[in-house]
């Protein structure tokens, strides 16, 4: 379900690309090698697992924590989640009074380093709209309710910075370590959407 | 500037399917066109702000009716068409040239 394309699009498109690969080839300007190897980093290297890890380490060590809220960038770079073109990251944290979201009005910037590529529905027109406009609407859609009393920030994305999450640590999780605590969290979560579920 | 990419706030865009099935590429042409925009940047045939404007000026009706991926793909044409890296004709040709191995 969720898919980008209709499917009647979807084989002329393929063959537009086909075309466009097959004449950049033809011409020298790219390698098979190397465009594999992005299509793979894309796939499977980056993802929401990194972004779980910083979240795991930020709850049971304080001085990283503080590190990563006041420059996200380069405490992302100590635990070795550079930035992929360059931009700043900056980590907001939600507290019992504050509910972080993250959007990109414009189009899909997103925490590449961190979260990988966005979810469709980040991308789509309404959650681009709606976002900025009625979060706790949008928030509802995803099944969260955030009470009146706590404010929600809506944080608008572009080229040159982007916005994680660092969502609570749930109740009844003080004995995990910091590997399992990194599995309780979702990509969700670190976008705002939603919160971590208790285990 | 203020055109159609610059969505905040707008009402009408349909409702919201917060729905996912955590697939990155839903097709294998997509995860090309992210790679081959990808690899026109490292080699400094244009630059990622020059991308996103190229992406920006797609017509507003096309815009909207492109999915994400076509908006990259059609991105990429257009400045490479206008930076001079291919031609429409070349790439008319090679379209051509495909369909006819594939049928």
């Amino acid at each position: 379900m969720s898919s980008d394309a209709s499917d009647g699009a979807d084989a002329k498109t393929a063959l537009r690309v086909r075309a466009l690969e097959s004449l950049l080839l033809e011409k020298g300007l790219i390698e098979t090698d190397a465009i594999e190897e992005l299509v793979d980093m894309f796939e499977n290297r980056l993802g929401p697992w990194n972004g779980a890890k910083v979240v795991a380490r930020a709850w049971t060590d304080p001085a990283f924590k503080q590190r990563l809220l006041q420059d996200g960038t380069a405490a992302l770079a100590e635990m070795g989640f550079d930035t992929i073109q360059g931009e700043e990251m900056v980590i907001v944290e939600n507290s019992p009074g504050v509910h972080n979201v993250i959007v990109c009005t414009l189009c899909s910037c997103f925490p590449w380093a961190v979260l990988g590529l966005p979810p469709v529905w980040y991308k789509s027109a309404p959650y681009r709209a709606e976002a900025a406009r009625d979060p706790r609407g949008v928030l509802r859609e995803f099944g969260t309710e955030i009470d009146g009393d706590t404010e929600v920030r809506v944080w608008d994305s572009n080229a040159e910075l982007r916005y994680m999450v660092l969502p609570e640590r749930p109740a009844g999780s003080d004995n995990m370590d910091a590997a399992a605590l990194a599995e309780l969290v979702t990509r969700d979560s670190m976008i705002g959407v939603s919160k971590v579920a208790p285990p | 500037m203020n055109s159609i990419h610059d969505m905040g706030g707008m009402h009408g865009l349909g409702p919201l399917d917060p729905s996912d099935d955590e697939i990155v590429f839903h097709a294998a042409w997509e995860g090309r066109t992210m790679a081959l925009a990808r690899a026109m940047m490292a080699g400094k045939h244009f630059n990622l702000d020059e991308y996103r404007y190229a992406m920006e000026r797609i017509d507003p009706a096309r815009y909207l009716q492109f999915s994400y991926y076509e908006r990259w793909l059609e991105g990429t044409l257009n400045l490479l068409m206008e930076k001079g890296v291919i031609t429409q004709q070349e790439f008319d040709a090679q379209l051509s040239k495909l369909s006819k191995a594939d049928s």
